[in-house]
């Protein structure tokens, strides 16, 4: 494998940074382009921006700030939120994102996998996974930017994971809702699980809350990077320092 | 200084015009054989699929025009694959500049499919703007032959060509636009000369 990726994710509303607990009760972080430039300065490895109500409004991400942080930062970066076409693709992309990752969307029509995938290339198409445990299993849910509009798509996540896959997805986002926001660790069991149900990279995602968590995902799941929001933008894990600590236990980092 | 970033119609140039735009240069994205062909540099950016760039490429009658710059010229991922004499990627016919096919990489549990993220250089010999063990940021599913034409490799269960040069036709597979101070030291270097 590369070096493992550490990624800040970065929810956005209205064109600000903010974070919320289990996708609820959003407050106000600050500016998009300072928090950038501050995770590359930290050493980050790649970003994900999420406009996290786009996809329950209807509408796509605002390309206005994709150009204002592409404009500052050298490392890669995806944005999320409400793409839906080809063409609101070709507009993240064109001003300076890397990747565009996709979700509700996907699920309301997967074709639109395969046709990112065909003109863009795979590895500029992300899956985002919400999945939700749920009766000895885990199932797909979608529309979870926004409380009311969340619903379950009663699709098992392996068989999603799969589909999309098989359709061109070059990378899949594996948020572990129960995980998100609570700080015990990720889903190992769960991300085990689709990395190996996927042959794509796979980024574990909800539930980091300690430096170990970063270990155990890497060593145990073969995640190819690991996704968290709260500890870094709340500075309770710095990452160089935890860089350091996983080169310690022999992980590959980029430092 | 004036560079030219050809433009076949498709996908992320966004990124590659903005890394230049931060060396502070004067830059047009084009698909006008002249206007690419009076360019002082000339990059052909990372996008798609390689079949269709190809046949981008030949609808807009740059295949001879790219061929014959004398200029300095760096293709940047796909744009580097192109310069070789044909891909796996929809059996694409591309460009011959440089001898050697692009295969696809197969993914195994260790190593999945895109090779994605930031991967280590090993250089095989002076590389203006870059050191051995620099880490730069690889996306991509289909990789060159390695041959004497390869500069600088990474490694991922087969070897990766990750710069290749031929005459004044430079490519690197990494992208030096996301690659961090090395990337950007690689294009300063590629802008200020050889």
């Amino acid at each position: 494998m590369p070096a493992r990726r550490i990624i800040p994710c970065l929810d956005v509303k209205d064109g600000r940074v903010v974070k919320g607990v289990q996708f609820r009760d959003h407050r106000d972080i600050g500016d998009i382009v300072e928090h950038a430039l501050r995770y590359r300065d930290e050493g980050a490895d790649e970003l994900v921006f999420y406009d996290i109500t786009a996809s329950a409004e209807g509408r796509s991400l605002d390309t206005g700030w994709v150009r204002r942080i592409a404009r500052v930062i050298d490392i890669p970066f995806a944005v999320a939120g409400g793409v839906r076409t080809r063409e609101h693709a070709a507009a993240c992309l064109g001003n300076g994102a890397d990747k565009v990752s996709i979700n509700s969307p996907a699920l309301e029509r997967p074709e639109l996998i395969e046709e990112l995938a065909r003109d863009f290339g795979s590895q500029c198409v992300v899956l985002g996974v919400d999945s939700f445990e749920a009766d000895g299993d885990y199932y797909v849910h979608q529309y979870t930017g926004s409380v009311e509009k969340t619903r379950d798509t009663g699709l098992r996540t392996l068989d999603w994971v799969r589909e999309a896959t098989e359709r061109g997805a070059g990378e899949v986002v594996l948020n572990c809702m129960k995980k998100d926001g609570v700080r015990t660790g990720y889903d190992v069991p769960h991300t085990t699980a689709v990395a190996e149900a996927a042959s794509v990279p796979v980024i574990a995602s909800g539930g980091a809350g300690a430096p170990e968590h970063f270990r155990t995902v890497f060593e145990q799941a073969s995640a190819s990077g690991a996704l968290a929001a709260t500890v870094f933008h709340d500075r309770m894990i710095a990452i160089p320092d935890l860089k350091e600590y996983l080169a310690t236990c022999g992980i590959e980092m980029r430092r | 200084m004036k560079l030219a970033i050809v433009d076949v119609g498709c996908g992320n140039i966004g990124s590659v015009s903005i890394a230049f735009e931060r060396l502070g240069l004067e830059m047009i994205t084009t698909a006008d054989p002249e206007a690419i062909a009076s360019a002082d540099r000339v990059v052909l950016p990372g996008v798609g699929a390689a079949g269709y760039a190809m046949r981008r490429i030949d609808e807009l009658g740059l295949r001879e025009p790219i061929k014959a710059l004398k200029q300095p010229v760096l293709g940047i991922c796909l744009g580097m694959q192109l310069l070789f004499d044909r891909s796996d990627e929809e059996g694409a016919d591309c460009l011959g500049i440089i001898p050697g096919e692009v295969r696809r990489l197969e993914p195994t549990r260790e190593r999945p499919v895109p090779h994605m993220g930031w991967s280590k250089l090993s250089l095989h010999g002076d590389v203006p703007g870059l050191t051995d063990g620099d880490y730069v940021y690889f996306a991509h599913s289909y990789a060159c032959d390695p041959g004497p034409h390869v500069l600088a490799s990474a490694d991922y269960g087969r070897e990766i060509p990750a710069i290749v040069a031929r005459g004044n036709f430079l490519g690197a597979q990494f992208h030096p636009e996301r690659s961090g101070p090395a990337g950007t030291r690689f294009l300063e270097k590629f802008v200020t000369g050889l």
